[in-house]
């Protein structure tokens, strides 16, 4: 039981940094990608104060050899090529992130705030996560995933 | 281009507050904190592996909905997109992360902190097909 009460913490935290942050709010995130229009740079600033923190916890871990508080051992991704499906793949996301100023995590967080074209966007993801499974990825996401 | 609407403090705290649950992920469960491949193996992934999942994404919704109840004026919130845009959009960020191993919190947050060069190729493509795709729009006078 505490496995998941850590991860639903852990959700919550995620998602109040995302309100925080504005990653909720898609026309920030689209001002942000607007480059050549009006840029609101913004967001490079969410990256600088996630990597800042989440790096030194991350590089604490591997100075000091230390194990995970309610789990075996870290897991990390086994892949190491940079192949045709991570840019492909980065491409397509990019371009439906662009599109709607929404990525997976902050459309999840949206979705508690009540607007059903959040839900139709949140649905229409999870039938594009559906597609590729059944399409036999299940297998390559498993060793792949970040 | 003009710089607008910026706000380098809030980010930075949020950008903190979001790396400290991504922590927390890591030195509680030893696990990456990467929004899309959580959600996409949510089922399937035995027992033991399903209920973490679950509870991470009930979570980042409850944050939504209580942050939208309880202090309604710190939510900001603007949609441009319409049904058909959001729903194209939708299967095409739900196919490209699971085919891309990872989102902007998978690759873009955890993989760029780690230094992981995989990560690093695709926040840097997914940002430029962002700025893209966002180009797309300006010029189709969808901005």
């Amino acid at each position: 039981m505490r496995r998941p009460i850590a991860a639903f913490l852990a959700g919550l935290l995620f998602g109040v940094g995302l309100i925080v942050a504005q990653m909720t709010n898609p026309s920030k995130v689209i001002g942000f990608l607007d480059v050549t229009g009006n840029w609101d740079p913004s967001l490079a600033f969410v990256m600088v104060g996630a990597i800042g923190v989440y790096g030194l916890a991350y590089w604490l871990s591997r100075a000091r050899h230390a194990r995970p508080f309610l789990a075996d051992g870290f897991e990390l991704p086994r892949r190491r090529q940079i192949d045709r499906s991570l840019v492909l793949g980065a491409l397509i996301f990019g371009a439906g992130w662009g599109l709607s100023g929404f990525c997976p995590g902050p459309a999840l967080t949206s979705a508690g705030f009540g607007e059903p074209r959040v839900w139709v966007f949140v649905a229409a993801m999870l039938a594009g996560m559906l597609i590729y499974r059944l399409r036999g990825g299940a297998a390559r996401a498993a060793a792949t995933s970040e | 281009m003009t710089i607008v609407n910026f706000t380098p403090f809030s980010a930075l705290l949020g950008g903190a507050l979001i790396g400290l649950a991504a922590a927390q992920m890591w030195w509680l469960l030893g696990r990456i904190a990467g929004v899309s491949n959580i959600l996409g193996q949510v089922f399937g992934s035995g027992e033991g592996e399903s209920s973490w999942r679950l509870a991470f994404i009930a979570g980042l919704v409850l944050a939504g909905l209580g942050a939208k109840l309880l202090v309604p004026d710190a939510v900001h919130f603007s949609l441009p997109g319409g049904y058909g845009q959001l729903i194209v959009a939708g299967l095409l960020v739900g196919f490209g992360t699971q085919l891309g191993g990872g989102c902007t919190s998978g690759h873009g947050v955890c993989g760029m902190s780690r230094l992981s060069p995989r990560s690093i190729v695709a926040t840097l493509v997914f940002m430029a097909a962002g700025a893209l795709a966002v180009l797309g729009l300006r010029v189709a006078g969808a901005l």
